[in-house]
């Protein structure tokens, strides 16, 4: 456990020490959730809420979804597939630990870094110019908190699954740039799930998209209330554990069937 | 003469390359093509909620988001920046740049061009006709010369922009998470202008001036009148950005000095 905590830790200093490009990203973050909300203004027009979302709780949303973002977004996917063609993967292989265990806690390092430099700032700054609306509640910040954290998860999931497929396909630029893709439209990210259309939503529901990013940022905008939030916490951890499932096999296979060319 | 049989010899050598790999080729075209499809998703879906955003129909926006692409595809197809740092700074790439006979800028640019990119200007194009069809646009002959001015004007405006951002690298040895960033940004210019705060409408008209690759030409086409002198500043933004990003790259490289590695 200790090693995986010190990789968090590690990971977290690494990204400390470029902090100072992340200052321009909190600028480019604040005009780009601005021009959402102008481009949003546009959409409502005079109409008071649509969807049952109001103009202030979309704001939030947005606002929200996008910070969000910053902090289970990583990278560990691509990080796989560059150290399969490498052949670093070798020796990350006979280290004593699990190599997709480890992959995933330094998505985390990033992550928190991200949260603390990037996130968090950035909400300071857009909340000084936009009509942010917060919950009183502490139960709600709670449960966003808890729904943030099962992002990460099931985001990390995704990727170290599409990672593991790198090792049947060796080079699968373009399926890990469609599933970022997939992941931007249909997690809720850029249009909150309720907007689609019902076919479109009940499909949906077969996929682990919108446990992303639509479940956490409907739970702090208020837009989920009472049972809601609960089923789609639940939805999340059902996720969690499904997600495990195909990553368990894939590994297993994919572990026996590695060839390392060179490197 | 040199630049041109040069980029030629590279573009041959290139299609060689490529169609050894066709099944890439085409999941690289297709997730392209996915990109672009998140958009025209969000705007499909917009619409399906409300008549008018700001005034503009559907139609309309389609027609912006349609001649949008066509720029980008020229942008993406010859300036794949979007790795210049780890791929020339970190590793070390650009010490092997400058030992040849041609500008750094153009040797890099040989190296990175995808013109499969290209194919991106055809959802553009068919989504461009959808629209006039549907607006029953007329155009007179001269305008598909205006258009390929513009698109040029357009893919400028992006290199220079992107150009700029990737020279950072060359004064600030650290990685830049701004690129992912500013593509999103990039995206605002595909929305009828008047809709923003004037601090983001001065944004992306002077500072970052993504309203030229989209919306500004396209009113042109669109017959929006009150937007004319935009739509004819295209190409001369286009070039002033590039002209300051070449400035900027030459300044750049020649404080280069090597990772060592």
């Amino acid at each position: 456990m200790d090693k995986y905590v010190e990789m968090i830790r590690i990971r977290f200093l690494m990204m400390l020490a470029y902090r100072t490009n992340y200052y321009t990203g909190i600028l480019i973050y604040a005009i780009n959730i601005a021009a959402y909300y102008f481009l949003w203004a546009a959409i409502y027009g005079d109409k008071p809420s649509m969807q049952g979302i109001s103009l202030g709780q979309m704001t939030t949303y947005v606002a929200i979804s996008w910070l969000s973002r910053a902090f289970y977004f990583n990278n560990i996917d691509r990080e796989i597939a560059m150290e399969i063609r490498d052949g670093k993967v070798a020796t990350e292989l006979i280290r004593p630990y699990s190599y997709l265990g480890m992959k995933a806690v330094q998505g985390l390092g990033e992550g928190l870094f991200r949260l603390f430099f990037l996130s968090l700032p950035g909400l300071l700054v857009v909340s000084l110019f936009l009509p942010l609306q917060f919950p009183e509640n502490a139960h709600t910040w709670l449960s966003f908190s808890l729904s943030l954290l099962l992002s990460f998860v099931i985001y990390s999931e995704l990727n170290l699954l599409a990672g593991v497929v790198t090792f049947f396909t060796f080079r699968n630029e373009g399926l890990l740039r469609a599933k970022r893709f997939i992941i931007d439209l249909f997690s809720g990210l850029i249009l909150p799930v309720s907007f689609y259309p019902d076919w479109a939503q009940r499909l949906m529901d077969y996929f682990p998209f919108q446990a992303i990013s639509y479940i956490p940022s409907m739970i702090i905008t208020e837009s989920f209330q009472g049972a809601d939030v609960r089923d789609g916490l639940i939805v999340q951890v059902a996720w969690c554990a499904l997600l495990l499932l195909p990553i368990g096999l894939l590994w297993r296979m994919a572990k026996k069937r590695l060839v390392v060319q060179g490197g | 003469m040199f630049y041109i049989s040069v980029f030629f010899q590279y573009m041959a050598q290139y299609m060689k390359t490529k169609l050894q790999y066709r099944t890439d080729l085409l999941i690289e075209w297709l997730s392209d093509f996915m990109a672009q499809a998140v958009n025209l998703v969000f705007l499909l879906v917009v619409f399906g909620h409300t008549p008018l955003l700001h005034g503009w129909t559907r139609d309309e926006i389609l027609f912006i988001y349609g001649f949008f692409l066509v720029p980008y595809a020229v942008f993406g197809a010859f300036f794949n920046l979007w790795d210049f740092n780890e791929r020339y700074i970190v590793q070390g790439e650009m010490d092997r740049v400058l030992t040849r006979p041609v500008h750094s800028l153009f040797q890099i640019i040989l190296e990175r061009m995808e013109l499969e990119s290209l194919l991106g200007a055809i959802p553009g194009l068919i989504i461009m006709a959808y629209a006039s069809v549907r607006l029953s646009l007329t155009f007179h002959w001269y305008d598909f010369f205006i258009f390929i001015l513009l698109v040029i004007g357009g893919a400028f405006i992006y290199a220079g922009i992107f150009i700029s951002l990737a020279t950072i690298s060359f004064f600030a040895d650290a990685r830049t998470s701004i690129m992912p960033m500013m593509y999103n940004i990039s995206s605002y210019g595909r929305y009828p202008i008047d809709i923003y705060h004037r601090v983001i409408r001065y944004i992306l008209t002077w500072v970052l001036p993504f309203a030229f690759v989209g919306v500004y030409p396209a009113s042109y086409f669109l017959n929006k009148q009150e937007w004319y002198d935009y739509a004819f500043m295209t190409p001369v933004v286009g070039a002033l950005f590039f002209a300051i990003a070449i400035m900027l790259w030459n300044a750049g490289v020649r404080r280069y000095r090597g990772t060592g590695s």
